[in-house]
């Protein structure tokens, strides 16, 4: 790796792999999560923005952090545009993850909707980061709608159940041109590690790191696991034997010319 | 409200004999209340009849713990008896949900009554249209003025309560009181009498989006006997109220059985087993749950195994917590601050600070004019509710809302 390993989104360029959620934990360790997941993104709900008011979030964000603002709350199309609009006009920036849920239980993206939202935004000149259930076909549709990124959720948000959908993630990242980010679900570093070996350009986690004994380690440790994942799909993967060990006479062996 | 064998003995004779002749049936719709011709209600019931808690062993509570998607079998288990001896367990597992689903943030909120006319006679409550009280509604301004007030320590989820007098609190006068809520607030709440679904859809519109409708019992014999007069008389009008919200667009519901006004674990049971069934047909609402309860006489020598004590209030707000690790649930200042802050480390999500039940009474100037609809245990500041949120390492939330 002579040249240094950077992504980018929206025109911006990106050293860092480790996008964070903001939510579920006290507003006065942001700070220190941040510094020590050496995180260049943060994401948080626009609608626990709290302009002027107590405990606003964006009070606690340094300067220097792109923000990523998401639209959950939004029950369809219609709903995740207004509120990105408004996210615009409150001054953050014209980065936008579209979250469109109409499932108060699984808090499931709706795909459809999605891809509604993001052909309206990217027009208006958004950035726009759809968070999506891993399906091929809307990978594309949100591709061709002008989204900047696709972002396939790994499990149902919050559940820590790691990458319950790996197989169909796999499939976007070998078939997509645009950056995988895996989203949701991520519960622990070693899985944020595999997501990043399968070849995923970042990981964004929350609730893993929001609902550990030490919030601000737990963003050290994801950080690690997501440069070593990193690294260890760059260098490319060794091979695993699926079965039995390797033939020493190989089957092949016999042929002279 | 301490005495919880309410029943007719507490009537006095001029009101028995005015029964005798005005008690109307409560299982008939009155003009003008619309009949969604919903399935929920017999639903609801039927299971709820068919509770049989007593059934439930160690075993079936131990595998409801363990569970990690919970069935409405799950949740009777942890409502049964048999649940008690492992109410350790449950609260932890309850916290480990909580947290999961909505971290260490904790909601607030503070309710404003702007009127307490009613029309209702239940028996067992302070505004009920017998009981000579002084009865008060803000106008216009005197609301703008409260909320201004309200406004001003911070908070940014109201909640509005009327009583329940359509003739005197209307619809319009209602709506009204939301578009001014909605210049000083993110979220806005409703507890008001059951109305239509185009009504819901007008206050919706106004700027409400939650919709909070107190069951009271479920059992339909026993609510009978408690609501005596009014539109609240009507028992499956009001069943129906949530499922009304939702077709007229509101976002969320509220659901709340006044526990020990009889059967309270029947009554929890078919609180969340209507949740339940109402977020199955329509996936989208945000379910809430209130745990109100009247609490057992003190130095009572008689052991009542109905009685609701502290540890079988958190027995039910953990089997909410564990059956629908994504609701709201709320608890009510009639609780003391010590279990309010202990429940709010395990299961509640959103508390209400600087709670006054009375009408006009954030303002000075106003004065005060209508009578509380019952006494607080829990009278603290929003600042004080906050602070010692902070000191529990959890987080107070304003705002996590915004109405488009």
């Amino acid at each position: 790796m002579s040249t240094k390993d950077t992504w980018s989104l929206g025109g911006h360029t990106f050293t860092s792999r480790f996008i964070l959620g903001s939510g579920k934990f006290s507003l006065d360790l942001v700070k220190a999560c941040i510094e020590k997941a050496d995180a260049q993104i943060i994401t948080l709900a626009l609608r626990r923005a709290n302009e002027g008011g107590l405990a606003n979030i964006l009070d606690y964000i340094p300067d220097n952090v792109t923000l990523l603002p998401n639209t959950s709350g939004a029950r369809n199309a219609e709903e995740a545009v207004r509120i990105a609009r408004l996210s615009r006009e409150v001054g953050c920036g014209d980065f936008v993850k579209i979250e469109v849920v109409r499932d108060s239980k699984y808090l499931l993206p709706d795909n459809y909707e999605t891809i509604k939202a993001t052909e309206i935004l990217a027009k208006e000149g958004f950035v726009v980061m759809p968070y999506m259930y891993p399906d091929l076909n809307a990978a594309r549709a949100l591709a061709d709608a002008g989204a900047a990124c696709i972002m396939p959720l790994g499990a149902p948000i919050g559940s820590n159940k790691g990458l319950a959908t790996k197989e169909f993630i796999q499939i976007l990242i070998d078939e997509m041109d645009l950056p995988i980010i895996v989203d949701a679900g991520i519960g622990r570093p070693s899985q944020a590690c595999e997501a990043m070996e399968m070849g995923a350009a970042a990981v964004m986690a929350n609730t893993a790191i929001a609902t550990a004994g030490d919030v601000p380690v737990m963003a050290e440790a994801f950080k690690k696991a997501i440069e070593a994942g990193r690294s260890a799909y760059l260098s490319g993967l060794g091979r695993t034997i699926e079965r039995g060990a390797s033939a020493s006479s190989p089957l092949t062996g016999f042929l002279e010319d | 409200m301490e005495n919880q064998h309410i029943n007719e003995s507490i009537l006095s004779e001029e009101i028995l004999e005015d029964q005798k002749k005005n008690r109307i049936d409560h299982m008939t719709y009155l003009p003008g209340m619309e009949d969604i011709g919903s399935e929920v209600l017999n639903q609801v019931v039927e299971a709820m009849q068919a509770y049989d808690y007593d059934k439930y062993t160690a075993a079936d509570v131990k595998r409801a713990i363990a569970h990690t998607s919970r069935t409405p079998e799950d949740f009777a288990a942890l409502l049964s008896p048999a649940a008690l001896p492992f109410i350790e367990e449950i609260a932890q597992a309850a916290k480990d949900e909580t947290r999961r689903h909505f971290g260490n943030s904790v909601y607030m909120f503070t309710p404003i009554y702007i009127a307490n006319y009613c029309e209702n006679y239940c028996i067992y409550c302070g505004f009920n249209c017998h009981n000579k009280i002084n009865r008060a509604q803000l106008n216009d301004q005197e609301i703008e003025k409260e909320m201004q007030a309200i406004a001003e320590t911070g908070l940014q989820e109201i909640l509005i309560l009327t009583g329940e007098s359509r003739s005197k609190s209307t619809v319009e006068y209602i709506g009204n009181a939301c578009r001014i809520a909605r210049k000083y607030f993110k979220v806005i709440g409703l507890e008001i009498y059951p109305v239509n679904s185009d009504e819901y859809a007008y206050l919706h519109e106004c700027g409400a989006d939650y919709v909070t409708v107190f069951q009271e019992t479920y059992n339909s014999d026993k609510y009978e006997t408690l609501h005596l007069a009014g539109h609240k008389r009507i028992y499956p009008y009001r069943v129906n109220a949530q499922e009304r919200a939702l077709k007229g667009g509101m976002r969320g519901v509220g659901f709340g059985a006044l526990l020990g006004l009889d059967d309270f674990r029947k009554d929890a049971f078919a609180t969340g087993y209507h949740a339940y069934l109402l977020q199955r047909k329509y996936p989208h609402a945000e379910i809430a749950f209130s745990c109100p309860r009247l609490r057992p006489i003190i130095n009572n020598d008689r052991i009542n195994p109905m009685d609701v004590h502290e540890t079988q209030l958190l027995q039910v707000v953990c089997a909410y917590r564990l059956f629908m690790p994504f609701a709201s649930i709320t608890v009510s200042t009639r609780e003391c601050a010590r279990v309010r802050d202990h429940l709010v480390g395990i299961a509640a999500t959103k508390i209400s600070a600087g709670v006054s039940t009375g009408i006009g009474s954030h303002v000075e100037d106003i004065e005060d004019k209508g009578d509380d609809q019952f006494e607080i245990s829990d009278g603290r500041s929003v600042k004080e509710v906050y602070d010692a949120l902070l000191k529990n390492d959890l987080q107070p939330v304003m705002s996590d809302y915004i109405y488009v």
